[in-house]
């Protein structure tokens, strides 16, 4: 796979719902990736503020997205993030992603994985190395779509 | 067409630069001479607010009316401080914010500092505070005590102050959408506590514009929260005399990715709109103008930084009296509290956060600052630990009392190159402040999502200045190391949350549940007449323990909730 910050090769375009799901105003880094993602050829969705976990969800069902990509800085990552996985479990979803970023401690991020909320990036990660995995992760759950259909 | 008054400030500040024939001799010949023989450092030099910095500043950057521009120290346009002895007189506030988990361990975190010498408190709250919402709010799950202390009714205030004489000691509370409900709750505290309103002193932040701005904690819609603050301004002038009742901030306009002269211009356009809220609810300008104060962030950039402590200084001043007609000198006296960038600390390499720190303190009170909150080394991973706290309060200590830094007051003035950024800083915030008036005022500009465009462009352009590597930060793009050893965090017992739910719940059992509906239905009335002053009401519900989400929810009813204007 191609590196870093062009990935207008895919096609469709990947899609991804970038949200924060819960009480958190710390939007500097969504804005940063929305832009990023943007330039790297990549749709992108915006959930707003202060969505909840099923919100969050319903937005990523309706708009069909690849990937669900989550920011907290807020300390509230295991709480919220594993709200949303709640949810996409229980509604039986396994094709869309869930990536994750923030400030999340090192210790956090084994158990998140598990959960299945890759990346956990944290400050000072370059663009590329969250477009490179967000790309990854959206080719898998593409492939496994694929997969479903046959 | 006449001129703005700001477009006619531009043109002042022009007019008083010449053209350095000296300088352009030195560059032209001896510099650019001795560059082709031996070579040079290629980069493009300038700051966050894209001035060109110059290789060297002489005489000629000074402005030819620089007497006029600096002033004394005390004397207008205060550009050398506002107090003639500044630090000679007394120190600035050592102010650490702080604030997690319950009330208890906030309790314990505060005397901690007070017995390491801090002089004046900060309360941080967690986000279901600020958000208006109790810890037992389904919403609250997870972030209770997380980001700061959790305040669901007065209970929590008097568990935090417990032991501590508020006569005594001022405390800043930064809390902005629910601001009334706090202050409420500070003020009855005081009053149980027996100490008259007229001898506590503080600060609420209570600035809403740079919410929708910049750090998106709201409520209601702008309106419903400025007459809020109008009550609060209102209130405290004719009741709290050393009361700020609101604290103008850019820090969190910085923060959410402005440079510095955006952060200063937004910032003071905030200022002036709250100066007209005052002017509009029927007071005199030199009646509230010198109870509101400031907030700003200092970054990484040294000199920058510095000039636009000065620059905020002698535009508050001039437009203050030139604009606003004030007379009263308290009034044209911008005073501050500054914080240190957390942005600029980095999650690698942490220890390296105690020298940035450093600078940016020492940039603070070379530029004036009347209060300092300096930032803790470990705050990239989580909230700081006692002695990441420590660290970050002796560092104030050190500049204070042992580098001489505070023994002269404004010690920069003078220097070539930090009055000429001073000239450059004002000059671009008035060209700011221009096209904002145009807009129709920093209202308008912030509904449609202007400012905060702004923000998000320069916040993109900075990241990408950093991958490019046109921004260096050591540790981060260059002098990297593989291994990241992990540091000693601190970690909120989850025990915290259960507890104040616990706590919440024994409450609503124990309190007079009529009183307190009584008092929210009385409130509920109130709202609904503009002209009415909130703060008694609020004060009321609060004295009955209403909880913040009971009181705020009377606010959501009354003026509905607020969705944000597309940014992206």
């Amino acid at each position: 796979m191609e590196s870093g910050k062009n990935q207008k090769f895919i096609k469709p375009p990947i899609k991804v719902l970038l949200a924060k799901p819960a009480i958190d105003g710390h939007d500097r880094g969504i804005f940063v990736l929305a832009r990023a993602f943007r330039d790297a050829g990549m749709e992108v969705i915006y959930a707003g503020l202060l969505p909840t976990p099923e919100e969050v969800v319903d937005t990523a069902v309706n708009e069909d997205v690849d990937v669900i990509a989550l920011s907290l800085l807020n300390g509230a990552h295991m709480t919220a993030f594993k709200k949303v996985m709640d949810i996409l479990k229980k509604r039986g979803i396994n094709d869309i992603a869930v990536v994750g970023g923030g400030i999340i401690p090192d210790e956090d991020k084994p158990k998140l994985e598990k959960m299945g909320v890759t990346g956990n990036f944290g400050p000072g990660t370059r663009l590329d190395v969250i477009i490179d995995h967000v790309t990854k992760r959206a080719l898998e759950v593409r492939e496994l779509r694929k997969n479903e259909y046959k | 067409m006449q001129n703005s008054f700001y477009e006619e400030k531009v043109s002042q500040i022009q007019k008083s630069f010449k053209i350095d024939e000296k300088y352009e001799r030195w560059k032209n010949s001896t510099l650019a001479d001795w560059n082709k023989k031996t070579g040079y450092r290629e980069k493009n030099y300038t700051n966050s607010s894209d001035f060109k910095i110059k290789e060297l500043y002489t005489r000629g950057d000074l402005p030819e009316n620089l007497d006029e521009v600096l002033g004394m120290p005390g004397e207008y346009p205060y550009t050398r401080g506002v107090y003639p002895n500044m630090y000679r007189g007394k120190l600035w506030t050592m102010r650490m914010f702080s604030g997690f988990g319950t009330p208890e361990d906030t309790n314990k975190r505060l005397k901690y500092l007070i017995s390491n010498g801090e002089t004046g408190l900060s309360i941080a709250f967690d986000m279901p505070t600020l958000y208006g919402y109790d810890c037992d709010n389904p919403r609250a799950e997870g972030e209770v005590g997380k980001c700061g202390v959790n305040v669901s009714s007065l209970a929590d205030m008097e568990r935090i102050f417990d032991g501590i004489d508020l006569s005594k000691i001022s405390t800043s509370m930064t809390i902005n959408a629910p601001a009334a409900i706090l202050t409420a709750m500070y003020f009855v505290l005081a009053q149980k506590k027996g100490v008259n309103l007229d001898r506590i002193s503080g600060t609420v932040q209570a600035d809403i514009l740079k919410e929708y701005i910049a750090q998106k904690e709201w409520m209601y819609p702008p309106e419903a929260h400025i007459r809020l603050i109008r009550d609060m301004l209102v209130y405290s002038t004719e009741n709290v005399p050393k009361w700020n009742y609101i604290s103008v901030s850019g820090y969190h306009i910085r923060e959410a990715g402005s440079s510095a002269v955006q952060e200063l211009a937004f910032t003071l356009a905030d200022g002036f709109y709250y100066i007209d809220t005052g002017i509009d609810a029927g007071l005199d300008v030199d009646k509230f103008a010198p109870r509101m104060s400031f907030f700003f962030n200092s970054s990484i950039n040294f000199f920058e930084e510095i000039a636009k402590f000065r620059a905020a200084r002698r535009i508050w001043a001039t437009v203050l009296k030139e604009k606003y007609g004030a007379k009263n000198p308290r009034s044209m006296q911008l005073k501050f509290h500054t914080q240190t960038s957390g942005y600029t600390l980095t999650w690698q390499q942490p220890l390296n956060n105690i020298v940035r720190t450093t600078i940016e303190a020492m940039a603070a009170v070379l530029g004036g600052t009347q209060s300092l909150h300096t930032n803790s080394y470990d705050e990239a991973w989580a909230l700081p630990t006692d002695e990441a706290v420590k660290v970050a309060l002796r560092t104030q200590q050190i500049i204070a009392e042992e580098s001489g830094i505070a023994d002269v007051i404004d010690p920069l003035g003078g220097s070539y190159y930090v009055e000429r950024l001073t000239s450059e800083m004002e000059e671009a915030v008035y060209k700011y402040l221009d096209e904002i008036e145009k807009m129709g005022g920093i209202l308008n500009a912030v509904k449609k999502g202007y400012i905060q465009k702004e923000i998000a462009e320069t916040s993109y352009r900075k990241q990408l200045r950093i991958e490019n590597m046109d921004d260096i930060v050591v540790g981060v793009n260059k002098y990297v190391e593989e291994d990241e050893k992990p540091i000693n965090i601190l970690k909120i017992d989850e025990i915290a949350e259960k507890n104040q739910v616990k706590r919440l719940k024994e409450l609503k059992t124990k309190r007079n549940n009529e009183m307190v509906s009584r008092s929210l239905d009385r409130l509920r009335d109130a709202m609904q007449d503009e002209k009415v002053n909130l703060m008694p009401y609020i004060m009321d519900c609060v004295r009955n323990y209403a909880t913040i989400e009971e009181i705020s929810n009377v606010g959501r009813e009354i003026f509905g909730e607020w969705k944000e204007p597309k940014i992206y």
